[in-house]
């Protein structure tokens, strides 16, 4: 049997491997086939049927996203009969769905929205039946907002949620004219297993679920003249805000994003890249303290494999399936409350405003880090440390209220102290960079060398394999860490809850030991966060990764321990790692949660 | 009444640890309890090793299992169209009149809950009726207060 299938589509004639859907088979040749359920991340589904397409030879319609190509087949994507199946079948969601859409915060941006201009829906379809559902607007936590009203029940967050995540915090219950996307006992989603990712929000193919925004919060603080308004950008913000801004995806737009902030009227930008470079200097040597305490002084009590902290979704995930390594996660804070520590103690101090008249944002790309600002550790400073979170998207769509013609902007720099970085810091935004950015720096100060690796490229952490192992000799070493002499570093990369959950797993059942795992709870790591632009694909994840690699390559310095800036940091404040200060300040601790 | 003891580790001990043994536990469950508290359905996606929201879609899609406690007698009224013509609705008015219920609700006594099914099969008989796994027929106003009656004596002898 041949590996290849030929087909005709429209007419066309195409061959494709076997096995390849219509669907796919189609978008080789440029055809395009509308989808609601389909999303490339995700396994078929046929659930919405918008994507039925008709075949020579067969009476019934059948669905483009879930029927494998055969040879011989002749396929009708646009025949009269398709169309006017796929105008009544989204005539039908539309009765169902509540299309305000004016009124809506995905207006513009909404799969069914756009199909139903295609197809021209026009007031004369099936009966509205929203006045005669019953439904619930789940407003409650800080990250994200579920409104069953706006579902169409594709099913796609519940995949996400299940197939890339692992969660499994979203499922399909009660049946037929009652079915819905519900929670554990219908439960509002701060209380349920969600882990705020937000990997959902990036799927859903209307405004079911949304980011909770805090748009208006932030102009409020910026024109309150009592407030002075520090904001940060995370690294992967950078490579992805000229996606929604109309542009290719993989772009680097630091210094316009700067320069638009600035013209947004924040009093000083920042650079989450900064506490980035920091959080490898906490969490490096707290890697090195855990390794002399089990090697050195034979300490029973020790926990390793250490595993990072950055990722708000992947702690909270931990603190509810995992809660017996809850003493395995780094208690170093993220990048993100790190600065928002340190933004109303030390940097308040030095520029000579009133912590209380401060009010600290942050750009993410993330819907988690709403949740981790609300977290109620997170008052190290004596405050909120951050105040109002927005998603990359967000940003956007401020950037686009404001006026400002984003291409024209000239680019401009980060304000200082707290706004230099290294390269180090930059690759926070992609899986393995944060392991990659910590092995520079630990490398260096065990053995006073740097990592053998051609141009500080520690590649074998790189990739897009949902996990990725790699070992690092540690020989001829400082005397003071002589007892690393000869030792295997063993690390983990992992991104994507469910590769998190099957490295948990191994690690529990002793099939596989580490000394310290990377875990990013999003797919790709930060540039593919639930907070990015949408829609999101390998191929944009791919794009945007490449740039914060090239971002990285050019930066004078490569090394977290280099920033300059860390260095003063250090000297006239922080002292030591690890020391008092860092432990009031850039440390945290963590609670244990319900499996549900 | 007499409380069957179970715990839900035997159960999976019964039927297995694989996705298939959900629906079997499940109604073991049920079957000694009537409801299937939120409390065993966290147990159950920690033995299967599954998410209990995912316990709770199985639960709620099947009409013969409860997520929420239910009377010691659950009748299940047929709604469909054979039925309906078979003089469905006089009967359903009674039961709420005797009962002083709305079909979803239980009595205040723990007694009855009264709900509305899909077809039963006995299109030929109806209105029918389940009242836990016995089948009532050719229902009439009369004969539905007659049945009750003869529940609430059956309760009262335990």
């Amino acid at each position: 049997m041949s590996d290849q299938v030929t087909l005709k589509i429209d007419g066309i004639s195409v061959s494709v491997k076997r096995g390849t859907t219509v669907l796919d088979a189609a978008k080789t040749i440029n055809i395009r086939i509308p989808t609601l359920c389909h999303h490339e991340d995700l396994c078929v589904a046929g659930n919405c049927r918008v994507c039925v397409v008709e075949q020579t030879g067969t009476d019934r319609l059948i669905p483009a996203c879930a029927m494998p190509a055969a040879d011989g087949m002749e396929i009708h994507s646009n025949s009269l009969k398709v169309r006017n199946a796929r105008k009544q079948i989204v005539e039908l969601l539309v009765s169902e769905h509540r299309a305000e859409c004016t009124t809506c915060y995905k207006n513009g941006n909404c799969e069914l929205q756009a199909l139903s201009h295609e197809y021209i829906i026009g007031e004369n379809g099936y009966i509205n039946l929203i006045p005669l559902k019953e439904y619930t607007i789940d407003y409650y936590s800080p990250s994200i907002i579920k409104d069953d009203s706006k579902c169409i029940r594709c099913q796609r967050c519940v995949r996400t949620c299940d197939e890339l995540q692992g969660v499994g915090a979203l499922t399909v219950s009660h049946k037929g004219s009652e079915m819905k996307i519900s929670t554990f006992m219908d439960k509002p989603i701060y209380q349920v297993v969600c882990t705020n990712c937000g990997q959902c929000v990036n799927r859903c193919p209307t405004g079911a679920l949304v980011e909770r925004h805090y748009i208006d919060e932030v102009w409020a603080a910026i024109y309150n003249e009592k407030k002075f308004v520090v904001v940060q950008t995370a690294p992967a913000v950078r490579v992805a805000l000229a996606e929604a801004l109309g542009h290719e995806p993989g772009e680097i737009v630091t210094g316009k994003m700067v320069a638009a902030l600035r013209r947004l009227g924040f009093d000083a930008v920042l650079d989450t890249d900064f506490t980035a470079d920091l959080t490898i200097i906490e969490e490096g040597h707290e890697l090195l303290q855990r390794l002399k305490r089990a090697l050195k002084d034979k300490d029973p009590d020790v926990k390793l494999p250490m595993t990072t902290s950055c990722s708000p979704g992947w702690v909270k995930f931990l603190e509810h399936i995992f809660p017996e390594f809850m003493e395995n996660l780094s208690t170093a804070k993220s990048p993100q409350q790190m600065f928002g520590a340190l933004a109303k103690t030390f940097y308040a101090s030095k520029i000579g405003v009133e912590p209380a008249s401060m009010v600290s944002v942050s750009i993410m790309p993330c819907t988690a880090k709403k949740y981790e600002a609300n977290r109620p550790e997170m008052y190290a400073s004596g405050y909120q440390d951050v105040d109002y979170v927005l998603t990359t998207r967000e940003l956007a769509l401020m950037i686009k209220q404001a006026g400002i013609d984003f291409n024209s902007l000239a680019d401009d720099d980060y304000d200082s102290i707290m706004g230099e970085s290294s390269g180090a810091g930059v690759i926070f935004g992609a899986t393995g960079g944060v392991m990659e950015a910590a092995l520079r720096t630990v490398y260096e100060v065990v053995t006073g060398r740097e990592v053998p690796f051609d141009g500080l490229n520690i590649t074998p952490v790189r990739g897009v394999e949902g996990v990725r192992e790699a070992s690092i000799l540690i020989n001829k070493t400082l005397p003071e860490w002589s007892f690393l002499e000869g030792v295997e570093l063993k690390t983990c990369v992992a991104h994507g809850l469910n590769n998190a959950r099957n490295v948990m797993k191994a690690v529990r059942d002793g099939s596989a030991s580490y000394h310290f795992i990377e875990i990013m709870a999003c797919p790709g790591g930060c540039l593919g966060g639930g907070g990015q632009p949408i829609p999101t694909s390998s191929d944009i994840r791919k794009r945007r990764s490449s740039a914060i690699y090239q971002e990285d390559s050019q930066k004078v310095i490569r090394k977290s321990h280099e920033n300059p800036e860390i260095v003063q940091i250090y000297k006239e404040f922080l002292i030591e790692p690890l020391g008092h200060t860092s432990h009031k300040l850039l440390h945290t601790k963590y609670t244990a949660r319900e499996r549900y | 009444m007499t409380r069957i003891q179970y715990s839900v580790t035997d159960m999976a001990n019964k039927h297995g640890r694989s996705r298939e043994a959900l629906l079997p536990i499940l109604q073991d469950i049920y079957q000694a309890k009537h409801v299937i508290s939120d409390e065993d359905m966290v147990n159950v996606a920690r033995e299967l090793d599954i998410s209990a929201a995912h316990v709770y879609g199985t639960a709620t899609f099947y009409s013969f299992l409860e997520t929420q406690q239910s009377g010691k007698y659950i009748i299940r009224l047929c709604k469909t169209i054979t039925c309906m013509m078979h003089g469905k609705n006089p009967v359903l008015q009674e039961l709420e009149r005797i009962l002083k219920i709305k079909p979803g609700q239980t009595t205040p006594d723990g007694l009855f809950t009264l709900k509305e099914t899909n077809c039963l099969g006995q299109c030929h008989k109806g209105p029918a009726m389940l009242v836990n796994d016995n089948p009532h027929t050719q229902l009439t106003p009369e004969s539905v207060r007659e049945i009750i009656d003869s529940y609430r004596r059956e309760a009262l002898s335990y």
